[in-house]
């Protein structure tokens, strides 16, 4: 079938409700159908004009102004439609949560930020996601809202496979959960792809806690190394507690290639994800480290 | 599919009309607007050759849907000249020659004017990285971060 990516073909009902009790009812109502939330647009309607996904009813919520907000009071909180322009120019993010910034500006370009969101980053469950890894070492949580109540999940718990994740139909992703993190921290995001703003053929996230020469924590994730992002938590464990040298470093930036399960595809192969994957752990450690120190 | 009522400001002027649910943006102002000025590119958001203001700020047309610019402000690159004066960043374009086949034009112009609100006084650095999402397959570049560079050191709201 040859796509037309002037128009959209298929058809389906457009429904923009202006609350969230509004959303909820909707979703709740439909659940049986085919639904899909629009929250930017950026990866959605590209899936709409170049894919064969069914949707009955379209729900924007762009409109919705109680899921557009950063609260910086403890930690993170971010609303559903908050812009990825407004997460990355909030101060806090940029001193304070260093991977998520470096991870969002290495996304698309200005326009594409303007629209998209942190929200549908995750609900799209692209592995290759560069808001993920950050999250996932930030130990982030997301807030889902639906008729029947609220809870709160893990985002490590949260995407399970390639567009997967264990969000019910009649739920709202609403809000994304950041801890306030320690003092003595650092993190860092690093991602190798053909241009900067291209998608990531591999990207790393890395948080750890330091005292003196010693990693007292840390946790390491890798994005587009599987099909969902991964934790490599033997190289973590590897570094956790044990005083930092090049020698142990090498060695954890080993470990993961080994705990990584890349594929080739069109964007890179499973051997250059495996070679690169120690450069970057090795990079992005260092960084962090260095970051932990001030 | 029922038709939706939409309102919106377009280039200063009340617009009224009606559309479908899987109408883009893009299409509503070339094709019901004749504003023939905003390109179509690519259509998945990597050209940026659809760049319009939306609320002032610029989003991609193609990945728009017209039914989502209800109550918004829209302009476009026949919005920006002022009592028949080109804007100050059409007329750095104009002077460096940083047109060549034009296409890409229209997005250019409007990234760099979101820019220099922004950060009135980029670095070519700074240039390069917020251009990013706008192609360009004649000119190199080299003329159109020229043009964003002496639009700048001329001050963006300076009649010239």
């Amino acid at each position: 079938m040859q796509t037309n990516t002037k128009i959209l073909a298929q058809e389906f009902e457009y429904l923009a409700p202006k609350t969230i009790d509004e959303a909820l009812d909707l979703l709740d109502k439909y659940k049986d159908k085919n639904i899909k939330i629009l929250a930017g647009g950026t990866d959605l309607l590209v899936k709409m004009k170049t894919s064969d996904l069914k949707i009955d009813y379209l729900i924007n919520i762009k409109n919705i102004s109680e899921l557009n907000f950063i609260d910086t009071a403890d930690g993170l909180k971010i609303g559903a439609v908050t812009p990825l322009s407004h997460i990355i120019r909030e101060e806090k993010v940029k001193m304070k949560y260093s991977a998520l910034y470096e991870a969002i500006d290495s996304m698309a370009a200005p326009a594409i930020r303007n629209m998209g969101t942190m929200a549908g980053n995750l609900g799209n469950a692209s592995p290759a996601a560069d808001t993920v890894p950050p999250l996932i070492v930030f130990g982030a949580k997301l807030k889902l809202q639906s008729k029947r109540g609220e809870r709160t999940v893990l985002i490590e718990d949260f995407i399970t496979g390639v567009g997967k994740t264990i969000i019910k139909p009649d739920e709202l992703i609403s809000e994304i959960i950041i801890p306030e993190i320690n003092k003595n921290t650092g993190s860092a995001f690093l991602k190798k792809s053909r241009v900067k703003a291209d998608l990531s053929k591999i990207n790393c996230a890395i948080y750890l806690e330091r005292e003196g020469n010693i990693c007292k924590d840390c946790k390491i994730a890798f994005g587009s190394v599987a099909i969902k992002v991964l934790r490599v938590e033997k190289a973590e464990n590897l570094l956790k507690g044990q005083t930092v040298n090049s020698e142990l470093i090498n060695q954890a930036a080993e470990k993961a290639s080994y705990e990584i399960k890349p594929i080739d595809d069109i964007r890179s192969t499973a051997e250059y994800r495996i070679v690169m994957s120690k450069e970057i752990l090795k990079d992005g450690f260092e960084l962090a480290w260095a970051r932990a120190k001030n | 599919m029922e038709k939706i009522p939409i309102r919106f400001t377009i280039n200063g002027q009340k617009k009224e009309v009606s559309v479908k649910p899987n109408d883009l943006l893009i299409n509503l102002i070339r094709d019901d607007l004749y504003l023939t000025g905003t390109k179509y590119g690519c259509g998945i958001g990597e050209c940026g050759a659809c760049t319009v203001f939306l609320n002032n700020k610029p989003v991609l047309s193609c990945l728009t849907l017209a039914s989502a610019v209800d109550g918004k402000e829209i302009t476009t690159i026949e919005g920006l000249d002022k009592e028949n004066e080109l804007h100050p960043m059409q007329i750095a374009f104009l002077k460096n020659a940083a047109v060549q086949c034009g296409f890409c034009t229209p997005g250019m112009i409007l990234t760099a004017i979101a820019l220099l609100k922004e950060n009135p006084m980029p670095t070519e650095t700074e240039i390069r990285e917020y251009m990013r999402g706008n192609l360009c397959r004649c000119t190199g570049y080299v003329q159109i971060i020229k043009a964003i560079k002496s639009c700048a050191e001329g001050g963006l709201n300076e009649s010239i």
